[in-house]
Formats: structure tokens, C-alpha cells, sequence
């Protein structure tokens, strides 16, 4: 069963590049490896957060107010990112700018409170959380690569490849849609090889 | 307070064409891509943006400025702004319902969206912090200029984005790029264009 929730959360519906939710921080935190991997770090630890408390207080949320019921809660788990981040990781805090304030309207944490953790117990919902947190991380690293490899030559600060030179195009606004597009269609491709070969 | 004019134009055009919210800070880009397959539906998304990005920058200033800074909760910024968004973008609905219901019917299914457009929030946590300019955070004034520039420039992107996306519908476009894909290609190339106004330099 874990199996199959990694593999709904990682491929099928990967929150980023299937469900293209969470765009902003995706494209905009994804210039390097280092940026990208604390990024989808804060994210999850906010959604695991939030699944947990709005599952087990889903009873008592009335219908009409709870939008803003689940906004409340996950604010007050950014602000702890936040100060965590300030406290103990002042460089990585400083790299990721106003958008570590902005994770509270990341689509994906609101999204899935909103589509399962309302719903379903607490268990399936840290679940739940656990592998869309590592959906959204791992495409983050994915995108993140290829920027900083393409874009400045270096993986996690070190150099890679001598001799060639960066294309500075790709940490800037521009390469991340570019890249964005060729990794879905890239995803696209694929899936649609997979479903011609069938049919 | 003084007023300088010159400085209210550069934070204009640098909010509209340098910094734009769309294309060079990726703010607001999931609206971007989910209201951009007509012209029509842009424009109301866009006009509804900068309504409620100007009331936002203006309340949300207020409440920084005259209540968290000087009680020093200013930790609590994100919780207070969201909770001030949201309950703005209720009220905004439920103000044009009553009194307006032409400019409801025209605006009020892109309203709810705007709570979770982190534009808004953008927009909110920049003007309470430092400025690209003089290194502090804005004035009232500033905060308001920038709140509809903001706006104007993500109408902007979504407008024009929007303009070529009714074209590429027929278009004939490789089928694992159709959809999402080439929308992104296109937002790039539209990037790129963009990035030459980078060469007006007004920042210190």
C-alpha cells in the first residue's frame, strides 16, 4: 500500500509537473540544488503539519468557515518555518526571500487539506502528506538540476563539467519556464508512448 | 509627508516592467496559467486582481505599520496578512453583490481564487519589508502605488498571454507539447522580452 501512495504521489499525480499546483516557489526557489531541496523541506513539513491538525479537528470546522479555519492553521506553521529558518539557517532564509512567507498560498498544502485531509483519517493523511511533500520535493530537485547545472555550471556549489561554458539564461526568470515546459512535455511524451503502445 | 513624484514613476515602472510580478518574480503564476485560455476571462481576472491588490497594500500597511511594529509582533506578519486577505476578498464579494451586481456578475467567480493568488500576499510582504530602492520599507504612499502597478503589471502578462494562447489553439503544435508545455514556452519567450527592460536602471 505505501508502495502504490508513493508512486500516486511521485508519478501519477505529481503535484508540481502532473497537477501543476505550487508553480510559484517550483519556478522561482529552483535556481539551486541547495535552494530547491530546503524549499521542498519547509513545504513538507508544513503539509504533514497541517494534514495532521486538520484531520483530526476536521469534526468540529464548520462547513462555511473552512477555508479560512485551514489558512489560520497553516499560517502558524509557516511562521515556524519561518523563525526556524531565521534561528538556524540564516543563509538558505535570505536565498528563498518572501517565499518562505509564501508557502501559506502554496495550491498544493491548501489543495490537499482541502481534497483529503478534510476527508480522510489521521494516518492516511500523513501519509498522504509524506508523499506529496516528497512529489513536490523531488520535482523541485529535479527542475533545480537542470537549472543549476545548465545555468551556473555547479551542482550543490561545486563545479561540474571543465571547459563548458554556463548559460546564464537558465537561473534567470526565462530558463525556468523553459525548463518547466520540456520536463512536462518530456513527462508527456512518454505517457503518451506508453498509452499508443497499448491501445 | 512629502511626496516625490519621481520616485512614485520609478516604483511604477519597475513594478510593471522591471519586477514583473509574472515574468521576472514568478508570483501569481498558477492564475497565470488556469485564466489565460480567453481574453475575455483575463481581463476580468486581471481587473479583479488590481482592485483587490490596492485595497490589500493600503490595509495591510495599516495594520504593519500602526499595529504589529509597534506592539513587536511583527513575527505574526504572515498569519495576520492571510487572515486579512481572505477576509478582504469576503468582504469585497459581498460588498459588490449588494451594491454592485453588474460588476459582480463581471468579477465574482475569479473573487474566491484570489485569497490562494499568492500575488496579493506578495505584494504584502514586500511593501512591509525593505524596498529595492532606497533599502527601506515604503510609504504609505509608495505601498499603494506599488499595490496597483503590481496589478496592472500582472494584467498585463495575463492579458497579452492570454492574446496568444487564443492563437496557438490553432496552431499546430507537437503533440507532447500541447497544453501546459508550450503555455510555458511561450510565458519564457514572453520572459525574455521582458528581461530587456532590466536596462533601465533605477536602483541604487
Amino acid at each position: 500500500m505505501i508502495k502504490e501512495e508513493l508512486k500516486r504521489g511521485i508519478i501519477a499525480e505529481n503535484p508540481i509537473l502532473v497537477l501543476a499546483l505550487g508553480l510559484c516557489p517550483a519556478l522561482a526557489v529552483s535556481t539551486s540544488l541547495q535552494n530547491g531541496l530546503g524549499m521542498g523541506c519547509a513545504a513538507t513539513f508544513v503539509l504533514i503539519c497541517s494534514n495532521i491538525i486538520i484531520s483530526l479537528i476536521k469534526k468540529w470546522i464548520p462547513e462555511k468557515v473552512r477555508i479560512p479555519c485551514y489558512i489560520v492553521i497553516i499560517a502558524t506553521f509557516v511562521t515556524i518555518v519561518e523563525l526556524t529558518l531565521k534561528a538556524y539557517f540564516p543563509e538558505l532564509n535570505n536565498q528563498l526571500g518572501i517565499f518562505v512567507p509564501l508557502i501559506v498560498v502554496n495550491c498544493v498544502i491548501l489543495g490537499r487539506a482541502e481534497a483529503f485531509a478534510s476527508k480522510n483519517n489521521l494516518g492516511r493523511s500523513i501519509i498522504d502528506g509524506f508523499v506529496m511533500g516528497l512529489g513536490f520535493t523531488l520535482a523541485l530537485c529535479i527542475l533545480a538540476i537542470i537549472r543549476e547545472v545548465l545555468g551556473s555550471n555547479k551542482l550543490w556549489g561545486l563545479k561540474v563539467f571543465p571547459g563548458f561554458r554556463p548559460m546564464t539564461i537558465f537561473i534567470l526568470a526565462p530558463g525556468g519556464f523553459f525548463t518547466i515546459a520540456f520536463v512536462m512535455a518530456m513527462i508527456n511524451y512518454f505517457r503518451q508512448k506508453k498509452e499508443g503502445g497499448q491501445s | 509627508m512629502n511626496i516625490d513624484f519621481i520616485s512614485l514613476v520609478q516604483i511604477s515602472i519597475a513594478a510593471v516592467f522591471i519586477n514583473n510580478f509574472v515574468l521576472s518574480r514568478f508570483l501569481g503564476l498558477c492564475p497565470f496559467f488556469g485564466v489565460s485560455k480567453k481574453l475575455s476571462s483575463a481581463v476580468g481576472m486581471g481587473m479583479a486582481v488590481i482592485f483587490v491588490m490596492t485595497v490589500a497594500s493600503m490595509i495591510t500597511w495599516i495594520i504593519f505599520h500602526y499595529l504589529l511594529v509597534p506592539y513587536e509582533v511583527d513575527y505574526l506578519r504572515t498569519i495576520v496578512f492571510i487572515l486579512v486577505i481572505a477576509s478582504l476578498v469576503q468582504l469585497v464579494e459581498m460588498t459588490l453583490q449588494k451594491f454592485s451586481p453588474v460588476l459582480y456578475d463581471a468579477l465574482g467567480i475569479y473573487l474566491p481564487l484570489i485569497t490562494t493568488n499568492c500575488a496579493i500576499m506578495g505584494v504584502a510582504v514586500l511593501n512591509a519589508g525593505k524596498n529595492d530602492f532606497t533599502q527601506e520599507p515604503y510609504s504609505f504612499i509608495e505601498s499603494l502605488v506599488n499595490g496597483i502597478m503590481s496589478g496592472i503589471g500582472f494584467t498585463l502578462a495575463l492579458v497579452l498571454m492570454a492574446g496568444i494562447r487564443e492563437k496557438l489553439e490553432l496552431a499546430n503544435i507537437p503533440r507532447p507539447l500541447q497544453g501546459l508545455p508550450i503555455a510555458f514556452v511561450t510565458a519564457g519567450l514572453m520572459a525574455i522580452a521582458f528581461l530587456g527592460f532590466s536596462g533601465l536602471n533605477f536602483f541604487k
